[in-house]
């Protein structure tokens, strides 16, 4: 018998700190073979974030620098422009990412910097105990929102992609759910694109992912990966939303 | 004829390969691994395709498939 699936070279042979049914981990994986597949592994810098995936170094089989509290697109800013050869991934959560560093994201993308990043929106800050984000659903009950968020007192949740799409510099904005094998396969592929456009030296792009956290939904992982389908695709469609490179 | 080896050490038992698998290979374990938890097992190399869905699922990356 010949072996038709191993792990990819670029996640280190180690158990990770994630929740069971943590989409995280899915992220991760697809990521690591992507890396592997495009040849990239020792030219592939990510910037790991504040947040659950805090730890990230210690999974990937490539650099990783840690940048907290949403700062990770300005690290990566320096970095691409210091090392343009290099593939700078920006790996961020919907607390880090549209929250503390939502100032960051913005300019990097209106600038068109040469990245690419990785947004897991599970709908709340996992990390720190299941706190109410930009992302958390109208209704959605979280530890900040103990009666289910409100839009006259916490606002809409932001659609990231849809937001950064207006600014020129951004060529590629990708949504896709973390739930069963055919979605995770299209997410996979766009997560492919958005690299290839920064190898190309195309601009900045960006893949969020509809990720479960089934610790702070108070959900099975089975659950949560229908919660994914019944309540977040709704609000956040799923597919390419920019794409200027066809 | 295909077999799947799951590193029980790495699998946290989420069981979200046996939701993916189409020919019903796997199930959750009645042992433990080192840290308490009961992995996912796959026990039928007369049903699997090799296929690949539950590596494709695994947020644990703790699938290895043979063909
Ligand atoms: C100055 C400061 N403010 C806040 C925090 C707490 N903190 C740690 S992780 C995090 C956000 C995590 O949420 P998210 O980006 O959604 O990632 P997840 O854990 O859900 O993957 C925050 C606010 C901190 N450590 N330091
Ligand atoms: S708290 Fe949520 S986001 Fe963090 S590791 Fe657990 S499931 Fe994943
Ligand atoms: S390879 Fe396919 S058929 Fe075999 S156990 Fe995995 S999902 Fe089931």
């Amino acid at each position: 018998m010949e072996i038709i699936y191993e792990r990819p070279e670029s996640l280190k042979d180690v158990r990770t700190h994630y929740c069971a049914g943590c989409g995280h981990g899915v992220v991760h994986r697809i990521l690591a073979e992507i890396v592997d597949e495009l040849g990239i592994r020792e030219k592939t810098v990510v910037i790991a974030p504040v947040g659950c995936a805090v730890l990230a170094y210690d999974y990937f089989n490539f650099d990783v620098c840690e940048a907290p509290h949403g700062r990770t697109p300005a690290v990566a800013t320096g970095m691409k422009r210091v090392r343009p050869s290099n593939v700078i991934i920006s790996y961020q959560g919907d607390g880090d990412l549209a929250a503390i560093g939502m100032a960051e994201i913005i300019h990097a993308a209106n600038r068109g910097e040469r990245i690419t990043v990785v947004f897991v929106n599970n709908g709340l800050y996992g990390m720190t105990g299941g706190q109410m984000a930009p992302t958390t659903l109208i209704g959605q009950r979280t530890a900040t929102t103990p009666m289910g968020r409100d839009f006259r007192e916490c606002g809409q949740p932001i659609k990231v992609c849809e937001l950064l799409s207006q600014f020129e510099g951004v060529v590629y904005a990708a949504r896709c759910a973390i739930t069963g094998p055919g979605n995770i396969i299209k997410g996979k592929k766009m997560l492919k694109k958005a690299l290839s456009i920064q190898l190309a030296d195309l601009g900045f792009s960006i893949v969020e992912f509809l990720s479960a956290c089934p610790t702070h939904w108070k959900l099975t992982p089975r659950e949560a990966v229908q919660y994914i389908e019944e309540k977040m695709v709704p609000c956040f469609p799923t597919g390419v939303i920019k794409d200027t490179i066809k | 004829m295909a077999r799947v080896e799951i590193n029980i050490e790495l699998c946290k038992g989420c069981g979200l390969c046996i939701e993916a698998c189409p020919k019903g290979c796997l199930k959750i374990s009645s042992g433990f691994n080192r840290m308490g938890e009961h992995p996912a097992e796959w026990g039928s190399d007369e049903m699997c395709t090799g296929c690949g869905l539950c590596a494709v699922v695994c947020p644990d990356c703790a699938i290895s498939i043979y063909k």
